[in-house]
């Protein structure tokens, strides 16, 4: 405990400091970004850049060291993978708009191709004499062990770039997201606010592969996007929510992996970021499944509530157990089951309301008023009390539960 | 030559080619319900599997890895499904919440276990170990019909013989009701065909296939066969019948020429060392859903027109 709160305030060394700013920015950055593609119903088009990007990966080691330079250098790699991503990005593109392969499929074909494109050229890396100690697996599932200054300031730079770029164009980007087509009426050129969005995710993922690896990069991109939809209707709060989110798993699940031996960086972010989506999806107001569980009680109790006052205005014995204990509960009736006063005055009043509503439907034939009549809304909501006077004319005077 | 390539080449050529076929066939279904990815999430769960049946088991034997690697498959499945439901989310983040999630667990779980004594780890997971499924005991081809030497075949082999085998006998077994859910739902409905049930038994089915491939050959081909294959057949013909044997045709090509050019390209150009022969193979598949894709008969939307198509 002491050493992961050390390592949440930056006391657990420098390296520790460096990868948990890292992973809080791009975490943000990710966040922001992801939630245009989550927006847009695109999800897994991020998958399959990330897995494109590994052929990249490769090709510049190789030509970096035919070269006669240090291939291990994070900026070529990264300029690398970057290249075949957009590739992969493209030929997505292309496939699910040239031919009638879903979007879906053009998704498994890139991601699985490019992928075993980069395990051949890895392989072949293992040959080489220099390529004994790259350490390109890295990139597999990201390694934070070995994270040089100059790779922070990458990750650092990239991320907040990446962050500037989601705040310029989150109006023209949001719009897209919504309706395509009322953006291109309105003059905005989607296929290159599309292409905007993707080049955003694709510098995302390039910058995430030293520390979150391509595999799991996707997590970061989707599952923030997906947790703050849980708690807000606003698009604008949506982005910016996910982008905290985003920052809070990557700091946190830095430190967490910090902390103690054995705790991959990127997995730990990932499950951090998992552990808020699912606390999220049980217990946000109005999205989450505790807040429809609570609803829908509500709901059933309000029904159950008037159907026990209907059957006690029209003195029939009340068998559900569960209209029992809402009657009983709101001191309606007794234990043994007989209506106390506070009940017979409410059953009168809803046996009442009833009959005004039957003289409503006569006296207004409008069907937009009395069409609301669904039984739990109050007629004082629907009529003005000029209105219900004119009913209960009709009725004539009240008469209490029970003739007495 | 040949005795080497009875004893080397033969049994991983014919593992790749049954585990790609075994792919393929659900693949077809897949491709067609816009299910595509599904197998890529499968195949990503499939690592979470293996390591909490190691965790229990306490070895690497093939069934309880298999059973692990299934019962993951289907948790995936059944927790995609939920996420859809409870949080109506759409299924593509669905899906990428539930399997990004259960790798990195997977990931997490491997790296805590003391796992320094058998062979499992990530980039085994992902890229398979085709090249050593070697036949020992085999002296040529004789061996063929030497019960003593096919006594010594990989374990490998058989299992997915047999799967591929049972994947092949439940596509023809459910043909009708598979080939109308997937085209028609609602009139496979009104037929009182158990639509759910179809569903979830393909994707089971294509759980058991990647769960065995994956055994012998990685990750990697089995996502690039689920899609590959059938999607480069899809563009081949308009008959559901046609175009199963199209990705079969397709699959078989992909592992064989996938495997001779990661075994034997290498040396074609000076270079001592074989390349994976499991990227290799996804590779292939690549180009041939590629070629599909510029030059294949039916390739183009209906409707769309002549210049816009090519």
């Amino acid at each position: 405990m002491d050493a992961f709160l050390n390592a949440l305030f930056l006391g657990a060394g420098y390296n520790a400091a460096l990868v948990g700013i890292g992973a809080a920015l791009l975490g943000f950055a990710a966040g922001a970004s992801g939630t245009f593609l989550f927006l847009r119903k695109r999800a897994l088009v991020s998958d399959a850049v990330a897995h494109a990007t590994l052929p990249g990966v490769g090709l510049a080691f190789i030509a970096m060291v035919a070269l006669g330079f240090d291939g291990r250098s994070l900026i070529g790699l990264l300029a690398g993978s970057a290249v075949t991503a957009a590739i992969g990005l493209v030929l997505v593109e292309w496939m699910s708009r040239k031919t009638r392969l879903s979007e879906d499929a053009a998704i498994g074909a890139v991601l699985s191709v490019f992928f075993g494109i980069g395990i051949v050229l890895l392989t072949i890396i293992q040959t080489m004499s220099q390529g004994r100690q790259a350490g390109l697996e890295g990139f597999l599932l990201g390694s934070t062990a070995g994270m040089l200054f100059q790779d922070a300031v990458v990750i650092a730079i990239g991320g907040s770039l990446a962050v500037a770029a989601t705040f310029v164009l989150r109006r023209p980007m949001t719009l897209v997201a919504f309706d395509p087509e009322y953006a291109a009426a309105s003059g905005y050129d989607v296929r290159k606010i599309d292409l905007a969005m993707m080049s955003l995710v694709m510098a995302v993922t390039v910058i995430g592969l030293k520390l979150v690896g391509l595999i799991l990069i996707v997590a970061m991109l989707i599952i923030p996007a997906v947790t703050a939809r849980f708690w807000t209707e606003k698009s604008d709060t949506v982005i910016w929510s996910a982008g905290i989110l985003g920052a809070v798993s990557g700091y946190v699940g830095a430190a967490i992996s910090a902390s103690a031996p054995a705790l991959p960086t990127g997995p730990i972010i990932v499950l951090v970021s998992a552990a808020l989506f699912t606390f999220s999806l049980f217990f946000a107001p109005a999205r989450g499944v505790a807040a429809a569980v609570i609803r829908r009680q509500r709901f059933q109790a309000r029904v159950h509530h008037r159907q026990g006052l209907l059957a006690l205005a029209r003195q029939e014995p009340i068998h559900d157990k569960l209209t029992l204990k809402v009657l009983g509960r709101d001191g309606l009736i007794r234990p043994d089951g007989v209506a106390t006063d506070a009940g017979r005055a409410k059953a009168a009043k809803v046996a009442r309301d009833e009959r005004r509503w039957d003289v409503a439907r006569e006296v207004h034939k409008d069907v937009s008023l009395t069409g609301r009549y669904d039984g739990l809304t109050p007629i004082e909501d629907v009529f003005t009390p000029d209105e219900i006077a004119q009913f209960d004319a009709v009725i004539g005077k009240p008469t209490a539960v029970g003739g007495a | 030559m040949g005795n080497e390539f009875v004893q080397f080449s033969l049994t991983p050529i014919l593992i790749g080619i049954l585990a790609s076929i075994a792919c393929a066939l659900p693949g077809n279904f897949l491709v067609l319900r816009k299910q595509a990815l599904i197998g890529d999430a499968i195949s990503h769960v499939v690592l979470p599997g293996i390591v909490v049946a190691f965790l229990i088991t306490g070895s690497v034997a093939a069934v309880p890895m298999l059973l692990g690697a299934a019962g993951a498959a289907i948790v995936a499945v059944i927790l995609i499904e939920a996420i859809k439901r409870l949080g109506n989310i759409e299924p593509g983040a669905a899906m990428g919440v539930a399997f990004t999630s259960l790798f990195a667990g997977g990931v997490l779980l491997l790296e805590q276990s003391d796992t320094s004594t058998v062979h499992l780890d990530v980039e085994h997971a992902l890229m398979g170990n085709l090249e050593s499924l070697i036949w020992f005991k085999a002296l040529g081809w004789s061996s063929l019909w030497d019960p003593e030497a096919l006594a010594g075949l990989p374990d490998e082999l058989i299992r997915i013989a047999v799967v591929c085998a049972l994947v092949t006998v439940v596509t023809v077994v459910f043909w009708r009701p598979l080939k109308i859910s997937t085209f028609d739902e609602s009139f496979a409905q009104s037929l009182g065909l158990p639509v759910g049930a179809i569903g979830f038994g393909l994707v089971v089915t294509a759980a058991v296939a990647a769960v065995a491939a994956f055994d012998a050959v990685g990750s990697i081909i089995v996502i690039a066969m689920f899609i590959c294959p059938p999607a480069a057949a899809r563009l081949m013909t308009n008959r559901l019948e046609t175009q199963v044997a199209w990705s079969i045709l397709f699959a078989t090509l992909s592992a064989i020429l996938g495997y001779v050019f990661a075994g034997y390209g290498p040396l074609w150009f000076g270079a001592q060392n074989a390349v994976s022969a499991a990227g290799m193979i996804a590779a292939v598949s690549g180009v041939i859903l590629g070629l599909a894709c510029l030059f294949g008969p039916y390739r183009s939307r209906i409707g769309v027109g002549r210049e816009e198509a090519i």
